[in-house]
């Protein structure tokens, strides 16, 4: 990755992380801390990884995209939005009464949205039946899908781990967020989902281990996951939640309650400081 | 009427699944050990290659069903209808019914008739959960015929569509050669104006079988298989309610939720008649015979003249 390139996801991060405080203040509401600690894997997805054309949301051989942690629809949204799949501007009526951004993803309204997720534990068994199919109509679609590292306390979870390793859906990625919070507290303390690694290799998953905010590090990873056959392959990526807004930076308290217009103001100036330096660059 | 047909629809379901797999390349199923069961494995025989089977994991089958109609294919995914509408509620809710996919479920051993299994696989609560997800299709076939031709109109119906077929061998009263199903439509099968019996599943042979008994005693009683439960066919009901002025509703199910409270909610609504619900009243199964369980339950031919006689007041 060139420093030019490994700037501009930079760039493209940062105005995600702004869109996630627009939503969320904009909403009164939803989920910023989860959303900010996978804005860089968002970013690098939509804007480096993924075959999607933004003018075609429902091209039938883009790459598919599910976010199993539904909530953090922010995040999603603001990075549709960035990469031109809807206007940056719609993002503040996240949540409102007639707004096609609802609380959590619905593939009905909001283009570029590939499942209806929200219910943890369900978007991972969406991606690998998306897999499969594409396997079956022998398109050439790789499906990822994001879980949040609570969520994986959902049985279901491990049902579809299985799925995914028995009918060799190597064109599935299964990244978990490992931010370590989840809203009662640390996961490992909540009901520990440790060693997260470990389990997805005993599962029958290629795993690899990464610094979520590390982009060098995605493009690495997911070059090694496309040269990979026969068997699913899975990220655990370390992240921080509530990354790059100093205040909620692993606060579990930032799951799911939005800034005022206070705490907005203060996000916002920390958020286009590191704009203006990375610009600056 | 000793050579009268009989076979399980759930039999019927496996057959038709071949049939349409054979006319459709788009249609795969899905299993969660229980193929040999849901006859899904007639399927498997026949095309392997688009069969697979989840493991005993309902919940992750219905999303993955989900996602592979995310895909444009045509998933069928099967269990008992305990686990497929009882323990998969939720996942059929959120990943199938909101988004609205177009996903067909076919379960199979509802009701009671399970027989010998016992409470805990005799799913009587199937439509009430089914019936309350925004724009799922639910319906139960009363024999072979209609559930070939229930098998295929799902496929034509874009969205999700609940199935509901049964483990005991019942009666062919269907002609293959003349009939048509339309979803959502209702079937006259006896004229009458005394008092007018709505059943589906199993019941409508017993209620056609009730409705002989009761000519025989006078009593000219409208009988009409009622297979889709929602969209129900409110024109129908409304019509029989006003020509006989008393309703019976038959059915393999809670009295609670399925189709009685459907037909007693348009009824009320729009045209206030009296209704007797016949059906499993709220109270778990046991194990049992099926033939054995049906006649203990009142779910029989004998039970539905006897509620007929006291109601018209013959």
């Amino acid at each position: 990755m060139t420093p030019e390139e490994k700037k501009q996801l930079q760039i493209n991060a940062c105005k995600v992380r702004m869109g996630i405080i627009e939503g969320t203040h904009g909403a009164k509401a939803g989920h910023p801390g989860g959303s900010l600690s996978a804005a860089d894997l968002f970013t690098y997805l939509y804007f480096k990884e993924m075959k999607i054309d933004p003018a075609n949301p429902k091209w039938e051989d883009r790459d598919r995209f599910v976010l199993s942690k539904g909530h953090t629809a922010p995040g999603l949204y603001a990075t549709l939005a960035n990469r031109g799949f809807f206007p940056v501007e719609d993002l503040p009526t996240l949540r409102h009464l007639g707004s096609y951004l609802q609380g959590h993803p619905n593939m009905n309204t909001v283009p570029g949205v590939d499942m209806s997720t929200g219910s943890l534990g369900q978007g991972i068994s969406a991606a690998c039946g998306m897999a499969l199919a594409a396997k079956k109509m022998g398109k050439d679609v790789r499906v990822y899908t994001l879980l949040g590292d609570g969520e994986i306390q959902e049985g279901q979870v491990w049902e579809a781990c299985m799925f995914a390793a028995h009918y060799k859906l190597d064109n599935l990625v299964v990244i978990v967020d490992n931010n370590g919070l989840q809203i009662d507290g640390p996961v490992a303390e909540v009901m520990s989902p440790y060693p997260i690694a470990e389990k997805l290799e005993a599962f029958g998953f290629e795993v690899a281990r990464i610094d979520g905010h590390d982009f060098a590090a995605m493009e690495e990873t997911f070059a090694k996951a496309r040269a990979t056959k026969g068997k699913p392959f899975a990220i655990v990526m370390k992240t921080t939640k509530g990354k790059d807004v100093s205040y909620m930076e692993n606060q579990a308290s930032w799951h799911g309650k939005a800034p005022n217009d206070q705490e907005y103001a203060v996000a916002m100036a920390e958020l286009k400081q590191k704009l203006a330096e990375l610009e600056g660059m | 009427m000793a050579d009268v047909k009989k076979i399980a629809t759930r039999d019927s379901y496996g057959n038709a699944l071949k049939e349409l797999g054979a006319a459709h390349e788009d249609v795969i199923v899905f299993d969660a050990d229980l193929a040999a069961a849901t006859k899904t494995g007639v399927f498997k025989k026949a095309y392997p290659d688009r069969h697979f089977d989840c493991g005993i994991a309902e919940g992750n089958m219905m999303a993955v069903a989900a996602g592979a109609a995310a895909m444009g294919l045509t998933p069928f995914a099967s269990s008992f209808a305990m686990f497929a509408a009882g323990r998969a509620f939720e996942q059929v809710r959120n990943s199938i019914g909101y988004p609205h996919l177009n996903v067909k479920i076919g379960a199979t051993h509802g009701g009671i008739s399970v027989g010998e299994d016992g409470a805990s696989h005799q799913c009587c609560e199937d439509y009430a959960l089914m019936r309350s997800i925004p724009g799922m299709v639910v319906m139960s076939p009363s024999d072979d015929v209609e559930t070939k031709a229930m098998v295929f109109a799902a496929y034509e119906h874009e969205g999700p569509v609940y199935m509901r077929f049964g483990r005991s061998a019942v009666p062919v009263i269907h002609d293959e050669e003349t009939f048509t199903f339309t979803i959502g439509k209702g079937e006259v099968l006896r004229q009458g104006a005394d008092v007018a019996i709505i059943a589906n599943g199993l019941m409508v042979a017993e209620a056609v079988e009730a409705g002989k008994l009761l000519e025989a005693e006078g009593i000219h009683a409208m009988v009409i298989n009622m297979a889709t439960v929602k969209p129900l066919d409110e024109e129908l009901v409304i019509e029989a309610a006003k020509k006989c002025g008393k309703v019976i509703t038959c059915e393999e199910h809670s009295i609670l939720g399925g189709l009685g409270e459907a037909v007693c909610g348009v009824l009320s609504e729009q045209c206030p008649t009296p209704v007797r619900r016949i059906g499993v009243n709220d109270e778990f199964g046991h194990s049992g015979s099926a033939a054995a369980l049906l006649k203990q339950f009142g779910l029989c031919a004998d039970h539905i003249v006897e509620v007929a006689r006291e109601f018209v007041g013959k």
